[in-house]
């Protein structure tokens, strides 16, 4: 289990990044945290010719909140600094991203691995692929024509798969608008593992009812997905409560189809979006 | 028997015994391994460096089962870095046979050749083996390997092995069929299922395992000139069964083959049989004569190491109206994967479930046919417990289930059928040495009430939460002599143990036992031992294993042998070391050796009168002053002896409890508490002993819930990395609550018995019962394992709504 | 055989344990290989080569991390602490020696993983409480102990720091 040769670049700056991308074409890959590309490689399940370490960016590690409300998350931003990152840094109505982050991993994985490298990877189970889905957030892409920006209904595109062209850089996830009442659960048979399915709930919760809200999923699809089915049940409002819960939780099972796959085939899978959006509901209302 | 808890809450002062001059053995003393592997100076077999070596790796199969048309290598040898690579053709290696001595009716012995020839029979088998710089470039040569197949039909299950007309994995074994023993067959047990008022029956299979030691296999071998020997560093349990192997494959008188283990990360019986790759690296060594290593990566050990526990029982009891058993009918089949392993074979998992299965219950019926099965997976090694964890889980299956029947409660069915009467001859004709079955089950029930939990189960039920409480009541069988041994009918016959106790002139001892430790602290339990019985610190005692050079033979460590036969030896050996300088003091004296006996430090007479005189000083004369020795003692100061069990054994027991509470919206089985009553006699170090309890249980767990490998239809392995074989974390495991009780043992000589194996052995079926308790509202029950989140969430799914 | 890229190596220096080493090694060298093979630092293990098992937990500027998810090209700039550094003129480390008091170690494979992780853990959440302590705990594997030896040392540890300050 050891990697097949590369070439090993340092880049110095983001745009230097992009242009060392161009310059040595698709067989090269970014490397940030590489808590998920360094496991590839040790399988020579990956086997770039030329990897771009993007690791010693600094000025992509931030967390900014602006006037519009908006976070904005600098790519190089490891999980761990998003775990312990004050309100204050966070801003108002993202408590949701630093409570996710207990079921990225575990800690060793999450001081080195990068929300920019999670999202870039695109795997339909990984937290932050659906927290970006379920909040609508951009992803700003930087290449060799400059910025572009992504929203998450676009930028997901398969297994493993994203919009990202090959000589651009996801330079920073804006999550755009808070999600006071918002919650991600997941089920795996081990602590740590990706999710059999994970979900993330976000509620438009006024004077103990419900307005609407958004309901994404992981695990059931080749990349995370909305159930416009569970959000149809949730904009019909109601009474925060085990009924409407139970309805929107039922509606996201059943519109599902989830595939067959090694931890539980299809029945089973319904079973646990029943059960996790049902508590990812209740968990969004107690924040 | 004694409730040891209190005498071992006092005993747990760390590092010392508990009073000045008081016994080290059953006190919890602070291990002597700890220091070097704290601080990373343990020096494990990736450890050693040697000047120009090389690193190997393995061409291994891609197809299950098939016949190997060409294997081109002419590419391997243009990647950088690799120096050489040979197929079983240039290296003309002797083939690994392990035998029985049973007729061919009985038993059929294949061959395992090091390196695959003209057949491949599963997926990870080494073809050839290739050498390089450095272990990248072994990978890179790997890549260019070109294997030619003719595939064959592959055979990837027990059931299909045994279909008629299935393929044969080894031609000369008749339907897939390694072993096939029906034993015992009590006259008249046909009848007594017919008369009987209750008959259950059990279905279960358990999941394929793999022991799974932290540390993969490896190797380190390099030729010695000086030595004129072959020095070959390799972390197994059995370094003397590697040295025989070695020598006969590569044409060796054994003195020219050293066997050297370093510090060993674990095996737990994947490390006890002898594999293929240390021999292969062992002959690459010797053609190139360079230091050559090998270090297999985890997917290797995942899907080509040596594998474990996958079995099939068909299990009936009879009962009487009063829950008493009166018949039990077995047939296990195991699946052992497509080679015998070396020395134990393929037999060692059907001959354990088939004599030993009627376990603590006074069974007077009984009728078993145990087969071992080939198939086209990777092949198998007896793993701690070996076949115990799966025929106690049926045992405990067969009375939970007749206990339903009979509407009896569980712990009372099984209070009315365990041996209380010791020594008890079985219905399997083994004879088994006095135990606390009963109380340990009385203990293990109490413990669960006091703590609350039978309350709690109440409670829950009436909020709709699934609460279950199981339970699993064993012994487990230890310090396996040569006479229990040979009754398997293995042509290699372990069980004696051989120690040798050395002093040299500054009183301090070197103490050499054939036993392997690779986790069990032996470097602090036999020291103990030792200490005790010559009165010295335990500082001044150091122990060796695993080098055959330097320790005359041993049959490593498995079966929980350890403590209880090599133990012995290392008593023995210290106790005729007490002799000698007995006789050595007693003559300075012009006294008769019984006149004097061995105190703390030294000798004095037994009268009581004058100075206790030093072991330096008794070493001084032994080996400085050989004059002064009297005429019939020899100078130096050293003493061999032997042990062995010349009976069935001992028997080690224990009672768990464990409580769990099921999930159904998830079908998550959460372990609210795991409660264990053991009994191993004597415990040399209790905090060693509880210990190997929660390591056990852990490996037992793992088992019951969430291990296990899968292969495809083809015999592709599923679960090639720690993603997809789930061994569970700290978060999957829980707390044990642990208690002892004490019946000693009456043949070995320290009181003890074997404690490796037992946590594992009762924790399948005791999980088991506790889930098919909280399962109950359902109406499902399980008997398979590992048992699957989504296995529970579809009982419930099926049968009751569950509260939100 | 599939087309791979030159093997071409490069000087890269690494900071392990206070001091500083220049290397000359192929980028596709992992940390813990270079630690290992290179500087002979064997304290640190490799159990799995894919993050999972974290018998090869360092820490990289105090952070613990996983040796085998990096390349040692990738840890240059940082500070890297081994087992190694713990004990100190030959004296184990207040959690060296809860480990050793607890019989949080059997094989000892794992322990250096296990120590480090604990190591770093603990410096940044000196009020842990024994829960969190699992959690933490729960990132590596240990085949011998049954981890509650493990965890009720790091827990003893921390609350004897806790006396102490």
């Amino acid at each position: 289990m050891k990697p097949a040769p590369f070439v090993y670049h340092r880049a110095r700056d983001a745009v230097g990044a992009t242009r060392l991308l161009a310059e040595l074409g698709d067989e090269s890959k970014v490397i940030a945290g590489g808590q998920s590309l360094v496991a590839m490689m040790n399988f020579r399940l990956a086997r770039p010719r030329h990897l771009v370490d993007v690791g010693g960016l600094r000025e992509l590690d931030y967390l900014r909140t602006g006037p519009d409300g908006a976070l904005r998350v600098g790519a190089l931003t490891t999980h761990h600094t998003v775990e312990t990152a004050s309100d204050e840094r966070l801003g108002s109505g993202f408590a949701v991203l630093r409570a996710a982050m207990e079921w990225v991993g575990h800690l060793p994985i999450r001081t080195r691995g990068t929300v920019g490298g999670s999202i870039a990877h695109a795997d339909a189970t990984a937290e932050w692929c659906l927290l970006a889905v379920a909040l609508d957030a951009e992803m700003v892409a930087l290449g060799p024509g400059g910025e572009r920006r992504i929203p998450a209904a676009d930028f997901f595109q398969g297994y493993y798969t994203s919009a990202l062209d090959p000589d651009e850089l996801l330079v920073e996830v804006v999550f755009p608008r808070p999600a006071r009442y918002a919650a991600l659960t997941e089920f795996a048979e081990r602590r740590g593992d990706f999710a059999t399915v994970s979900t993330v709930v976000a509620l438009d919760l006024r004077d103990g009812a419900v307005h609407g809200g958004r309901v994404a999923l992981g695990g059931v699809a080749p990349l995370p997905v909305r159930s416009p089915e569970a959000e149809a049940v949730l904009a019909r409002g109601g009474p925060a409560g085990p009924e409407l819960f139970t309805a929107c939780a039922g509606a996201a099972a059943a519109a599902a189809g989830p595939p067959d796959g090694v931890s539980g085939d299809g029945d089973y899978r319904a079973a646990l979006i029943r059960e996790l959006v049902r508590r990812a509901c209740e968990e969004a209302v107690s924040r | 028997m004694n409730d040891t808890t209190a005498a071992h809450q006092r005993a747990t002062g760390h590092g010392r015994p508990t009073t000045p001059g008081g016994a080290w053995i059953g006190a919890s003393v602070g291990r002597r391994e700890d220091p070097r592997l704290l601080t990373g100076r343990g020096r494990f077999t990736d450890d050693i460096q040697l000047p120009g070596m090389l690193h190997a790796q393995f061409v291994r199969a891609t197809v299950a089962h098939a016949t190997v048309t060409g294997i081109d290598l002419s590419a391997v040898l243009d990647v950088p870095g690799v120096v050489a690579a040979f197929t079983a053709e240039d290296l003309e290696l002797g083939d690994i046979t392990a035998r029985l001595g049973r007729p061919a009716s009985e038993f059929v012995a294949t061959a395992m050749p090091v390196l695959a020839r003209d057949r491949v029979r599963f997926v990870g088998e080494p073809l050839a083996v290739v050498v390089a710089r450095d272990a990248y470039a072994a990978e890179d040569g790997l890549e260019a390997a070109k294997v030619s197949y003719e595939p064959r039909p592959p055979v990837v299950s027990a059931a299909r092995a045994l279909a008629p007309g299935a393929p044969l994995v080894h031609d000369e074994a008749p339907l897939n069929t390694l072993l096939d023993v029906s034993m015992f067959a009590t006259e008249g047990i046909d009848a007594v299922f017919d008369g009987a008022p209750h008959v259950v029956r059990v279905r279960a299979s358990t999941g394929r395992q793999n022991a799974l030691p932290l540390e993969t296999r490896g190797a380190v071998a390099s030729w010695d000139a000086r030595e004129d020997q072959l020095l070959l560093q390799t972390c197994t349990q059995v370094p003397h069964q590697v040295r025989t192997v070695a020598a006969r494959c590569l044409r060796l008188d054994e003195r020219a083959v050293r066997v050297v283990v370093p510090d060993m990360g674990g095996g737990f019986g994947l490390k006890c049989v002898v594999g293929r790759e240390e021999i292969a690296v062992a002959a690459a060594a010797l053609r190139l004569d360079r230091p050559v290593k090998w270090i297999e990566d985890r997917k290797d050990a995942l899907t080509a190491s040596f594998l474990a526990r996958e079995q099939h029982y068909d299990a009936r009891a009879a009962f009487d109206a009063d829950g008493r058993i009166l018949a039990l009918d077995a047939d296990v089949v195991c699946d052992m994967g497509a080679y015998s392993c070396y020395p134990f074979t393929a037999g060692i998992e059907p001959l354990m479930a088939s004599a030993e299965m009627p376990g603590v219950y006074k069974v007077p019926a009984y009728r078993v046919r145990g087969r071992a099965v080939t198939t086209n997976k990777a092949p198998t090694a007896p793993y701690r417990g070996v076949s115990r964890p799966q025929y106690v889980m049926v045992m405990e299956r067969l009375f939970e289930r007749a206990a339903r029947e009979l509407g009896m409660d569980p712990v009372e069915i099984r209070r009315r059928n365990v041996i209380t009467d010791f020594p008890y001859t079985g219905v399997n004709r083994i004879t088994y040495d006095p135990g606390s079955y009963r109380e340990s089950l009385d203990l293990c029930e109490r413990l669960v009430r006091e703590e609350g939990w039978y309350a709690a189960r109440e409670e829950a039920a009436a909020e709709g939460r699934h609460l279950g409480i199981g339970y699993a009541c064993f012994s487990e069988r230890t310090g396996y002599g040569s006479a229990a041994f040979a009754q398997r009918k293995m042509e290699v016959v372990p069980g004696f143990d051989i120690s040798e106790v050395r002093m040299d002139t500054s009183g301090a001892v070197v103490v050499t036992t054939g036993t392997m430790s690779h986790g069990q602290s032996h470097e602090t339990t036999m020291a103990q031992i030792v200490a005790d019985e010559l009165g010295l610190d335990i500082a001044k005692v150091r122990i060796h294993q695993g080098d055959t050079d330097r320790v005359t033979y041993g049959w490593g460590t498995f079966a929980s042998r350890s403590i209880a036969v090599g133990g012995s030896a290392v008593r023995l050996a210290a106790a005729k070391l007490g002799e000698k300088l007995c006789r050595i003091a007693a003559a300075r004296w012009e006294l008769s050796p019984d006149a004097v006996e061995l105190v703390t430090g030294g000798i004095r007479r037994r009268d009581g009168t004058g100075e206790v005189v030093g072991f330096p000083e008794l070493a001084d004369i032994a080996y400085l002053k050989a004059h002064l020795l009297p005429k019939d003692v020899e100078p130096g100061l050293s003493a061999t002896a032997t042990f062995d069990v010349f009976n069935d054994g001992t028997f080690s027991n224990a009672t768990h409890g464990v409580v769990v509470e099921l999930h159904p919206g998830t079908g998550q089985v959460e372990i609210l508490a795991y409660l264990c009553v053991e009994d191993c006699g004597v415990a040399i170090n209790p905090q060693v002993v509880e210990g190997q309890c929660r390591g056990g249980i852990a490996q037992g767990i793992a088992g019951a819930l969430f291990e296990q490998v899968t292969y495809d239809d083809q015999g592709e392995p599923s679960a090639t990395s720690f993603m997809d074989y789930k061994v569970p974390t700290a978060h999957e495991i829980p707390d044990v609550l642990i208690r002892h009780l004490q019946t000693p043992c009456a043949f070995t000589e320290t009181g003890a018995k074997g404690a490796g194996e037992g946590g594992t052995i009762g924790a399948p079926a005791a999980v088991l019962n506790a889930v098919n308790d909280a399962l109950r509202p359902t109406g499902t029950e399980l008997d398979t394992t590992p048992i699957t989140p989504e296995t529970v969430q579809r009982a419930f799914g099926r049968t009751v709504e569950h509260p939100s | 055989m599939t087309d791979t890229a030159p093997r071409e190596r490069q000087l890269i220096t690494l900071d392990v344990n206070g001091e500083r080493h220049e290397l000359l090694i192929e980028p596709r060298r992992t940390l813990v290989d270079a630690l290992r093979h290179d500087l002979l630092l064997t304290g640190t293990h490799v159990g799995c080569e894919h993050g999972i098992c974290g018998a090869c937990t360092v820490l990289v500027d105090g952070a613990p991390a996983r040796a085998c998810l990096m390349f040692a090209a990738q840890a240059e700039g940082a500070r890297i602490r081994t087992v190694e550094s713990l004990a100190e003129d030959g004296e184990l480390s207040d959690l060296q020696r809860a480990f050793t008091e607890h019989h949080g170690l059997q094989c000892g494979f794992c322990t250096p993983g296990f120590l480090m992780l604990a190591e770093g853990f603990l410096a940044e959440r000196p009020a842990a409480t024994k829960e969190e302590i699992r959690e933490v705990v729960a990132s590596n594997l240990c085949r011998c102990t049954g981890y509650q030896t493990i965890v009720e040392a790091i827990d003893d540890c921390a609350a004897r720091r806790r006396k102490e300050t």
